[in-house]
């Protein structure tokens, strides 16, 4: 028998039950989509196809702006002393993710502004003719243009990393302490802003491509999870009680339903059948991989902050 | 350089939280937190059991993953005697601190800071004890240099067998209790 009791049955008192609510696995899920839509605008930028008029990585640099700035508002929101936000970039904390992320959103910006000026959508360069300049100017320097999408496959890269990184760093809660988190968020991230372009790109070729790789990255996806739980599964007792929280414990029902079956599972065989022409592309796939990948930043905070160092058996 | 810690005897406590009481009087502790708490564990099989009643709080770790995750600065290792402390107006309540302590003793102040145990460190600046080793009626709690072998506290440990909490989480908490 093992009886704890303590003077601190209140959550109020206790945080480890209320540390972060839904405003993180928001942002970091969106932390994820953004890293991958840089990632794929990156490679199109690399590949010259800028110069095509229809090519999504057009729309992609402002797209994720817009997105990234909703993410990084649910983030203040989270944020308890929001009058001093600024503090973040008075200093950088070499040991602290949350340091790194904060200034890799600092630079991922004018990134994504550049990739926009390269060439920019009719709408704007109508209205605002210097854009239209600066564009002509820069696709006369092929060399400036790639280096913008090696840039934005990079920054993108440890955007997407930093994400699951943040939560590995927390040594205190044992479901996070695992070196596959960083990938599993940057695979989610990738898959997601698949689905996400296929929904928003004009040309057929570009959608069967994005389709394509989303398969791949769903595939990589489940590896990466599978490799992840048997990595918390022969690990010590309290990293196995928090795989189970998991694998057969409250957050079960979420894992597997949401998280394997409905997120990665069935949009893959849908989105398989499609690429091989037996049905046609829908949106359900890719929105079907983008919930599950918002819910897969939901249970693995939540479960997370679930599990603990004291007396584990949760 | 001093090392602070805090030496607590657990044949002595009572649990009868006095040192509670004296942390939120003398730090005027917001009501619900606490920056200190008891804990009864009992632990074998009836009637074969072992009971421990503790007072626990901040274990002021010298391997601390508080600081080393804040990404300000605010959560800190202070000149003196390795106190960890938050600075409260370079905290942007982001709550990595929480997240990183296996011993939960952090919460948000309903100001917006993180705040925990200090050690008292206002006292401990003038030569006192914190107010929680003062008021201990069964004097169980020692408050002292443990890099000092010649202190109260580093003898103690010397000649009684002792534990400190989740060591196996590598913080290396500088509060040890005596059993
Ligand atoms: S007990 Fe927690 S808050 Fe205190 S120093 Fe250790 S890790 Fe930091
Ligand atoms: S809540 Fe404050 S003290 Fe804690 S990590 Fe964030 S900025 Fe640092």
């Amino acid at each position: 028998m093992n009886e704890y009791t303590t003077t601190r049955h209140n959550e109020l008192v206790d945080p480890s039950l209320h540390i972060w609510g839904w405003e993180i696995p928001v942002y970091l899920f969106i932390g994820g989509l953004v890293a991958g839509m840089m990632i794929i605008t990156g490679y199109f930028i690399f590949k010259g196809r800028y110069k095509d008029k229809a090519c999504v990585c057009r729309v992609l640099p402002l797209l994720g702006m817009i997105i990234l700035s909703a993410g990084m508002f649910t983030l203040f929101l989270d944020l308890e002393h929001k009058l001093y936000t600024w503090r973040l970039y008075l200093t950088f904390k070499v040991a602290s993710p949350m340091s790194w992320g904060a200034w890799i959103l600092i630079v991922v910006y004018p990134t994504m502004i550049a990739s926009f000026l390269i060439n920019v959508p009719e709408y704007f360069s109508k209205k605002f003719l210097w854009m239209d300049k600066i564009s002509e100017k820069l696709q006369q320097h092929k060399y400036a243009v790639k280096n913008i999408g090696v840039v934005n496959m990079l920054l993108g890269g440890l955007l997407g990393i930093y994400t699951g990184v943040l939560l590995s760093a927390l040594g205190a809660r044992p479901l996070w302490n695992s070196s596959m988190l960083w990938l599993l968020f940057l695979v989610s991230g990738l898959s997601a802003a698949s689905a996400f372009v296929h929904m928003v790109a004009k040309r057929v070729d570009e959608r069967e491509l994005l389709a394509k790789a989303d398969n791949g990255f769903l595939i990589l996806e489940i590896f990466v999870i599978a490799l992840f739980i048997i990595g918390m599964v022969t690990s010590t007792k309290v990293h196995i009680d928090s795989a189970l929280v998991l694998l057969s414990g409250i957050y079960a029902p979420a894992f597997w339903v949401f998280v394997l079956a409905l997120g990665i599972v069935i949009p893959l065989i849908i989105q398989l059948l499609a690429v091989n022409h037996k049905i046609k592309h829908t949106p359900v796939a890719p929105i079907m991989v983008i919930v599950g990948g918002l819910v897969l930043r939901f249970v693995i905070v939540y479960a997370g902050q679930y599990t603990h160092w004291v007396d584990a058996g949760f | 350089m001093a090392r602070f810690g805090m030496v607590i005897d657990t044949k002595k406590c009572v649990g009868c939280m006095d040192c509670v009481v004296a942390c939120k009087t003398e730090n005027d502790v917001p009501e619900a937190f606490n920056r200190d708490w008891i804990v009864q564990d009992v632990r074998g099989k009836n009637p074969d059991l072992h009971m421990e009643i503790r007072t626990e709080r901040c274990n002021h770790c010298d391997n601390p993953p508080c600081v080393y995750c804040c990404p300000t600065g605010a959560s800190h290792v202070h000149d003196l005697g390795g106190i960890v402390l938050v600075t409260h107006d370079l905290c942007i309540g982001c709550k990595a601190c929480l997240a990183s302590c296996p011993y939960d003793t952090r919460f948000i102040h309903p100001e917006g800071y993180a705040d925990k145990c200090t050690f008292c460190v206002h006292r401990v600046e003038k030569g006192l004890d914190p107010a929680c080793v003062s008021v201990c009626p069964t004097h169980c709690m020692y408050f002292g240099d443990l890099d000092d072998p010649n202190s109260q506290v580093s003898k103690l440990l010397t000649s009684r067998k002792n534990h400190s909490l989740i060591p196996e989480a590598g913080t290396k908490p500088q509060i040890l209790y005596l059993v």
